[in-house]
């Protein structure tokens, strides 16, 4: 590496990283979806030129990437959670218990939120008290956090059709400005407030530097086990708010709530640029990801394709999108 | 607070890693303005004793570390940087996939009153430490630029220029010049001379005598955990010191 600077230091004004360096990352994101995008439009021209598919992505779609981006930071810092499908119903299951028990909705509300970002919180103080590998204790939580909802619930539904709740159903998931579901808004909303969180912010640098070099980030004094137990109460926050989207979008609170969200969510992370390996990644390329992975889905079917090969498609989708993080990475480091 | 107070003291600091004791009873005091040689044989414990100053190792019960004649009891690295006390690592504690700027404020961001960062500032602070103290022009070095794209040299660089950047009052420099050109090493014991003229104080830990001899004031020699010697450097030449290193290696004892 050092040969190379000296050959470059000819006329060695500094000079910012390339274009090309920068960027790669999010123009490959970009560019599997806009391929991917123009397939469809060609093999499913009816369904992909008429608006109804993308409003159906935008009701649909939030439901992971809502979980998708703060997903993104416990990622960054090298950890993943496994356990957010169970607090989005643990959560829910306190905002349901909550309201049949006072009638109080915003009660109900903060109590799913307070649940959800303690049951994160824990999560995160048992990774970093124990240092036991995230990607094993989230499975015995996430088993858990469903157990103790499945037996407080009696493992039945709740139905949310209340006219007292149409207030709060409408927030979170009712249709404003031609019709988009308002849950786009709140996925956008949480890009927003994560963008800031993660790049202005002590704790967003935080975060880079604890998966970046968890070592040199504790010699120069960054408290790494807080960054990481933040992280994962974040991600608590959001999965309980996942979860009361999710159920007043099917005005239903499904004890199995949540199941099926987990491979959408982690995949939309890795899609979206975000390095398996920590230190790296962004949450806008998580909101794009998101919406690819949510187009695959219905893309296989409006193309008359078996839905069959849908997870074939997925797979190579993703398959293809790691290596292309790898590849990418390398040039980079070249 | 008499100002003849040590920068930092450590009374009867030990650390024991499982059954290994890496440190013993080790006392020491580093007076301000002044340059103190940290010599001693691999496994000696002297990273121990600079990451135990630091606080990223606490010490055994019983140690104690002082800071300008006041014990310090809650002391963590974040507290350490805060005082006064930077370190210049062997390892470099980079983060190398991460931009300059980013590495250069590690662990103490710039923010503003709200608590947002200034990552502009950061910017431009960086690129002018950098191009100023430093002298580095080339290429790789703008701010946005990976750690990993940089020579070592550079990166060596990166390094000081945090330690330099927030005015410390100890600087610690442990084993600085591993891996660097002769023209890069030379830049690092001008470094130390800087940290001298200032008025501040520093420890330097090196392998080479002869970059500490003619740099330092005081040399203490670290043998086994324990402080095997400790010479002004009016009372050793350098064949002398060099000698009674053998010596220690050999027995373990600095006296004949």
């Amino acid at each position: 590496m050092s040969e190379k600077t000296e050959s470059k230091a000819k006329n060695n004004a500094a000079r910012p990283p390339s274009f090309w360096r920068r960027f790669g990352m999010q123009f490959g994101i970009w560019g599997v979806g806009i391929a991917m995008w123009l397939v469809f439009v060609v093999t499913a021209s009816e369904a992909f030129t008429s608006k109804d598919i993308y409003l159906a992505f935008a009701s649909s779609t939030p439901l992971f990437a809502l979980m998708a981006i703060p997903l993104t930071l416990i990622v960054i810092t090298g950890e993943i959670d496994l356990s957010f499908p169970s607090v989005m119903a643990l959560a829910t299951a306190t905002f349901a218990k909550i309201y049949s028990g006072t009638g109080n909705i915003w009660l109900g509300f903060l109590g799913a939120l307070i649940v959800g970002t303690l049951a994160g919180y824990f999560n995160g103080w048992l990774v970093t008290y124990f240092a036991i590998p995230s990607l094993v204790i989230t499975i015995g939580t996430g088993f858990l956090f469903r157990g103790i909802e499945l037996a407080w619930m009696n493992g039945t539904g709740v139905g949310l059709t209340d006219k007292e709740l149409s207030g709060v159903a409408n927030l979170l998931v009712g249709r404003s400005f031609f019709g988009i579901a308002n849950q786009f808004w709140w996925a956008v909303v949480a890009t927003i407030i994560l963008w800031f969180v993660l790049n202005r912010t002590q704790f967003g640098a935080h975060v880079f530097l604890t998966g970046d070099n968890k070592t040199s980030a504790q010699l120069m004094g960054v408290n790494v086990s807080r960054v990481k137990r933040r992280t994962f109460a974040i991600m608590g926050f959001f999965a309980a708010f996942a979860g009361l989207v999710a159920s007043f979008e099917v005005s239903y609170f499904w004890p199995t709530l949540g199941e099926g969200l987990l491979m959408n969510s982690i995949a939309s992370v890795f899609l979206g640029g975000t390095s398996v390996f920590g230190g790296i990644g962004t949450v806008t390329g998580t909101f794009v990801g998101s919406f690819i992975i949510g187009a695959i889905n219905a893309g296989i079917v409006a193309s008359g394709i078996n839905a069959f090969y849908t997870q074939v498609f997925f797979g190579l989708v993703i398959i293809l999108s790691v290596i292309m993080q790898a590849v990418i990475s390398k040039r980079i480091k070249r | 607070m008499s100002s003849n107070a040590p920068v930092i003291q450590l009374k009867n600091v030990s650390k024991t890693f499982g059954e290994v004791r890496s440190l013993s009873e080790v006392n020491l005091e580093i007076y301000p303005g002044e340059i103190v040689g940290l010599l001693g044989d691999n496994g000696a414990g002297k990273s121990t004793l600079v990451k135990t100053i630091m606080g990223f190792h606490k010490p055994d019960e019983g140690g104690e570390i002082w800071f300008k004649g006041e014990k310090i009891t809650d002391w963590s690295v974040a507290k350490a940087r805060d005082l006064g006390i930077e370190t210049i690592y062997q390892e470099r504690a980079l983060c190398e996939l991460q931009p300059i700027w980013r590495n250069m404020f590690m662990g103490r961001e710039i923010k503003n009153k709200i608590g947002r960062l200034d990552v502009k500032k950061m910017k431009s602070e960086a690129t002018r430490l950098m191009s100023e103290h430093m002298g580095f022009t080339s290429t790789a070095v703008h701010p946005d630029n990976a750690v990993l794209t940089m020579s070592g040299g550079e990166k060596q660089g990166v390094a000081i220029t945090r330690a330099l950047y927030f005015d410390a009052e100890l600087v610690i420099l442990d084993e600085p010049t591993v891996g660097l050109s002769l023209s890069e090493t030379k830049k690092t014991l001008d470094f130390v001379q800087n940290i001298k003229k200032s008025g501040r104080s520093a420890i330097f830990i090196d392998h080479n005598i002869f970059h500490i001899y003619p740099a330092v004031d005081r040399m203490i020699v670290l043998d086994r955990g324990k402080v095997a010697g400790n010479y002004k450097k009016s009372e050793i030449t350098m064949d002398e010191l060099i000698e009674s290193m053998y010596r220690v290696a050999r027995t373990g004892s600095i006296k004949e």
